[in-house]
């Protein structure tokens, strides 16, 4: 993938453009693709521009944590496997493979959308453990939304598999309960680049970008929610920045979640 | 916000917890400083600038600067796993990116600046009390800097909002928002969220979190002062 000189970047977010000829508040397109991978439980290829990432749905049994014994268990993943760009290198998640992943788990797990009491089995001793990992297949820029919109897809699209009288998964079963999730709860990147304020940045922006911001959104009885935020970037943001930055982020989430739920 | 309540520890709902600080509290660290906030305390310790190993992640423009949080495993009521979590080396990243702002890093190319955080005792915002340290720490290791950051969190309990969030309403409460503010560029370098909000009360809860790091701020230049 050719990246762009950073400086073309700044100057052409300056005067108002983008090098993809979106307005500054654009959304690119979305595409999202449910079920994809038929041997997970739930699965969605999420495409946001030239990002592409895949999300899997995966259930296991486990003992709930002591300070939740009567709740199940999510965990998020994220892999930053090397042939979605030259920049990734293959071992352990690096520090923004894992900042991803958390960013997206906080989201969801925050909003309280999915009610956890329910994915219990037997207090303190057996509970439904939640994995959703997410591969990095192409990388064009904001990672954290692109994951976070396959992370809610796959988890809408995940049925539950049937146990057997020893609480072991039963595969033979046909699998029909969905997850109890009550709203969409979605990630939204903002960078900033120079002074101006963009939405959704490409892989190119964030070479240009110096602060960025992550707003997790979701609506609760047609009320715009927040579950989360995030500062990456090495640079300060004013409190009128972050202000604005909110705004758009609550404006571009309604779009996106339009998406996920048209999926 | 009308705010007339007593919090579950006696504060009010806009007072810090109990500040102290002291700067060149180690022995072979170049730079070190302890901050406690409550029942929060962190110790920071800064190597160099010196030469950077690996090799490969030296620049030739400017020092890179390293940051490693960690916490004891005592520090907590369980026992913490020693070594590095997923969580440790998130807030390892959001601790570099909310010093750098205020770093003159051009000034020492091809060399590294180690920053090393380890909170002894945790009591709700370890990020913040590390990110204190790391400043005094930094200034003691007697590198340039544009200004300190000060960091501490506010959130809500119940329905109500307030700053510095600690013992039962950590774990009882409803939202937390950790904060590092630059004093003279009135710039936020580090902000993260948990809990339900709207826009608009997130906006108080962030301005309210940045006053009181105005307040950790001026704990931070007086003792540096006590010591230099």
């Amino acid at each position: 993938m050719i990246s762009i000189d950073p400086q073309l970047v700044k100057d052409m977010v300056a005067s108002g453009k983008r090098i993809d000829n979106r307005k500054l508040d654009e959304y690119r397109d979305i595409k999202i693709e449910k079920g994809f991978v038929t041997s997970a439980e739930g699965s969605a290829r999420v495409k946001l521009g030239n990002t592409e990432v895949l999300a899997g749905v995966k259930f296991g049994v486990g003992e709930p944590f002591a300070d939740t014994p009567d709740e199940g268990v999510l965990m998020v993943g994220a892999e930053f496997v090397p042939l979605a760009s030259p920049d990734f290198e293959s071992g352990p998640p690096g520090e923004e493979a894992i900042e991803t992943a958390r960013v997206v788990d906080r989201a969801i797990r925050e909003s309280k959308v999915i009610d956890f009491k329910q994915l219990c089995i037997k207090p303190k001793e057996k509970t439904w453990m939640v994995y959703v990992d997410i591969d990095i297949l192409d990388n064009d820029g904001n990672l954290i939304d692109a994951c976070s919109i396959a992370a809610i897809s796959a988890l809408l699209d995940a049925k539950l598999p049937e146990l057997d009288e020893d609480f072991s998964i039963d595969t033979e079963k046909e699998r029909t309960k969905k997850l109890p999730i009550t709203g969409v709860p979605i990630s939204t990147t903002i960078a900033r680049i120079g002074n101006k304020l963009v939405v959704d940045p490409t892989l190119s922006e964030e070479l240009a970008l110096d602060s960025r911001l992550t707003v997790g959104t979701f609506d609760k009885n047609g009320e715009i929610m927040l579950s989360s935020m995030q500062k990456g970037g090495t640079g300060g943001l004013s409190l009128e920045e972050i202000d604005k930055m909110v705004s758009m982020a609550e404006h571009a989430g309604k779009k996106i979640r339009a998406a996920v739920l048209e999926s | 916000m009308t705010s007339d309540f007593t919090r579950i520890d006696g504060r009010k709902w806009d007072e810090l917890r109990p500040i102290f600080a002291s700067v060149g509290v180690l022995n072979k660290a170049d730079g070190s400083a302890m901050f406690r906030l409550g029942n929060t305390v962190a110790v920071a310790g800064v190597y160099g600038p010196r030469k950077v190993y690996p090799k490969h992640e030296e620049e030739a423009e400017r020092a890179i600067l390293r940051t490693k949080y960690n916490m004891a495993a005592f520090a907590t009521s369980e026992r913490g796993r020693p070594g590095t979590s997923r969580r440790s080396i998130e807030i390892s990243m959001v601790t570099r990116n909310a010093l750098m702002p205020i770093m003159f890093l051009d000034e020492f190319p091809r060399t590294a600046i180690d920053v090393h955080i380890e909170v002894l005792q945790a009591d709700a915002s370890t990020r913040c009390v590390g990110i204190n340290a790391a400043c005094l720490a930094l200034a003691d290791a007697g590198l340039p800097m544009k200004d300190f950051v000060a960091s501490c969190s506010a959130g809500k309990v119940g329905d109500k909002v307030v700053l510095d969030i600690a013992g039962k309403e950590d774990t009882e409460g409803e939202l937390d928002l950790p904060v590092a503010y630059y004093p003279k560029k009135k710039q936020i370098t580090l902000l993260q969220m948990d809990g339900i909000t709207t826009g608009k009360e997130a906006r108080e809860i962030i301005a309210l979190a940045a006053k009181g790091a105005e307040k950790i701020y001026e704990a931070q230049k007086a003792a540096l002062r006590t010591k230099y």
